[in-house]
């Protein structure tokens, strides 16, 4: 595999990244469109149900202008499925960039990507390790994008907890919102990682985020519920929907660890996957 | 209630969590036109106006996206905006102490939905810039809107609607008995 720019596994690589960036930056996934209707329902608070009524309104307002859903465009963090035939390579994750790169001029999104330190703006939503690409085995190649605003990646934590600890997770995980108040644009969605190493956890954390959310398991709800009961609310003005949901994905661990790590996701719970059609 | 710049003292009455409709023209302004202000003077006629936290996306004079930015960034350099007569800042997350003593008497802080960039571009009209050369995120726009549904969130009497909010949420969090983990 020698993929090179313009040759045909490059091209569709970077033509169905970008169209899956502009998917994922104008259009909300139904499920989480779902979860915004059964939460203008069941929300009781009339500043609440504004703030709500006004995030349904401005997703209706993107989907029919074809704009981003919100101007923080955010970083891309990618998944990328490859089938056996196909190995990674690092021409594949110029492929991506590439992508990356039209989709900033297309859609067009807001030039977020800076050197950590110089502060200097890229201008391409590329550069040194970005996009974030994460390579998962499958049996046809797809990327899965998920476009990461500051605001809620900001105030995301991480806890290297104790065995004994178990029955802190739910504590900890309400602590997070209880510092995060109304920054990362509430209502959340928090993707929460248990297990792993501490790198592995965050990383969990982040693919919990790839699940639909309208459905949560009983341990999922627990936590979603002691979340809501902070009563922050959303935008932090108050009321009973601070997390439209909790989704949860854990590893094996250290037999001494128990890393937990919360990955906050603001209501505009953005991701799209595209098939890439191998040529 | 429906608010219509310039404002008046119709601000002083409202309180925090009061819902309300504003009209007529504001002023965006960022960390970099905040700095501008100050040195250089305000560019408009600054009694009863009202400043937009946002840096919005312009396409061929129209407004594409124009979302509320985090106010508490502009925390330390709002004072001298109430000072010259300014009547409302608008934004989201809420501003800090210092910012809710300053409104004391004088005017109100109201918050728009974060993120909400498309809905608040269909409400909006350009009028005019100031220091463009500040680019386009950080320039002053002039924007005339129709009906931006807002919330009063410091007001005028030291009312801070995100302060009682995260109190209520820190006195719960410390009531939250332990449970069981369930794994």
């Amino acid at each position: 595999m020698a993929e090179t720019a313009g040759t045909a596994l490059f091209e569709a690589i970077a033509r169905s990244t970008a169209t899956a960036i502009k998917r994922a930056e104008i259009e909300m996934p139904p499920d989480v469109l779902a979860c915004l209707r059964c939460a203008v329902a069941s929300e009781r608070n009339e500043i609440a149900r504004q703030e709500l009524h006004n995030i349904c309104a401005n997703i209706e307002e993107a989907k029919r202008r074809q704009i981003p859903i919100c101007q923080d465009t955010g970083v891309m963090v990618v998944y990328l499925t490859l089938p056996p035939e196909i190995p990674f390579s690092a021409q594949l994750s110029d492929a991506i960039a590439e992508g990356v790169a039209r989709a900033t001029v297309d859609v067009p999104l807001r030039p977020n990507v800076v050197d950590p330190i110089a502060r200097h703006n890229t201008g391409t939503n590329t550069g040194q390790g970005m996009p974030a690409i994460h390579v998962q085995p499958g049996d046809r190649m797809t990327v899965t994008i998920i476009p990461k605003g500051a605001g809620s990646e900001n105030v995301s934590r991480i806890a290297m907890l104790l065995p004994s600890q178990q029955n802190e997770i739910i504590r900890f995980v309400a602590e997070t919102m209880l510092l995060a108040g109304g920054k990362p644009c509430p209502p959340v969605v928090l993707g929460v990682g248990i297990g792993s190493t501490f790198d592995g956890v965050a990383a969990l954390a982040k693919e919990a985020l790839l699940q639909p959310i309208d459905e949560m398991d009983p341990f999922e709800q627990a936590i979603c519920d002691a979340v809501n009961r902070l009563e922050i609310g959303p935008m932090g003005l108050g009321g009973t929907t601070t997390a439209l949901a909790v989704k949860v994905k854990k590893a094996d661990c250290h037999t001494a660890s128990l890393p937990v790590a919360v990955n906050v996701q603001c209501w505009a719970c953005r991701r799209a996957t595209e098939t890439i059609e191998v040529p | 209630m429906d608010l219509v710049t310039p404002l008046g003292n119709e601000v002083l009455e409202l309180r925090a969590g009061e819902r309300v409709h504003l009209s007529g023209i504001v002023y965006t302004a960022r960390d970099e036109a905040h700095l501008r202000m100050k040195e250089e003077g305000i560019p408009f006629d600054p009694k009863g106006a009202a400043i937009y936290h946002c840096g919005p996306v312009i396409q061929n004079q129209t407004i594409i996206a124009a979302g509320p930015t985090t106010s508490a960034r502009m925390n330390a350099c709002s004072k001298f905006l109430i000072d010259r007569g300014v009547k409302a800042l608008i934004g989201k997350g809420g501003m800090g102490r210092e910012v809710a003593e300053q409104l004391f008497g004088r005017g109100v802080y109201l918050a728009f939905t974060g993120g909400c960039a498309a809905l608040a571009a269909s409400r909006m009209q350009l009028k005019g810039v100031y220091f463009e050369d500040l680019g386009m995120a950080e320039a002053v726009w002039a924007i005339e809107l129709d009906q931006l549904p807002l919330v009063v969130g410091i007001d005028s009497h030291g009312g801070d609607l995100f302060d009682r909010v995260m109190r209520r949420a820190s006195m719960r969090f410390r009531k939250m008995r332990q449970p069981k983990a369930g794994l």
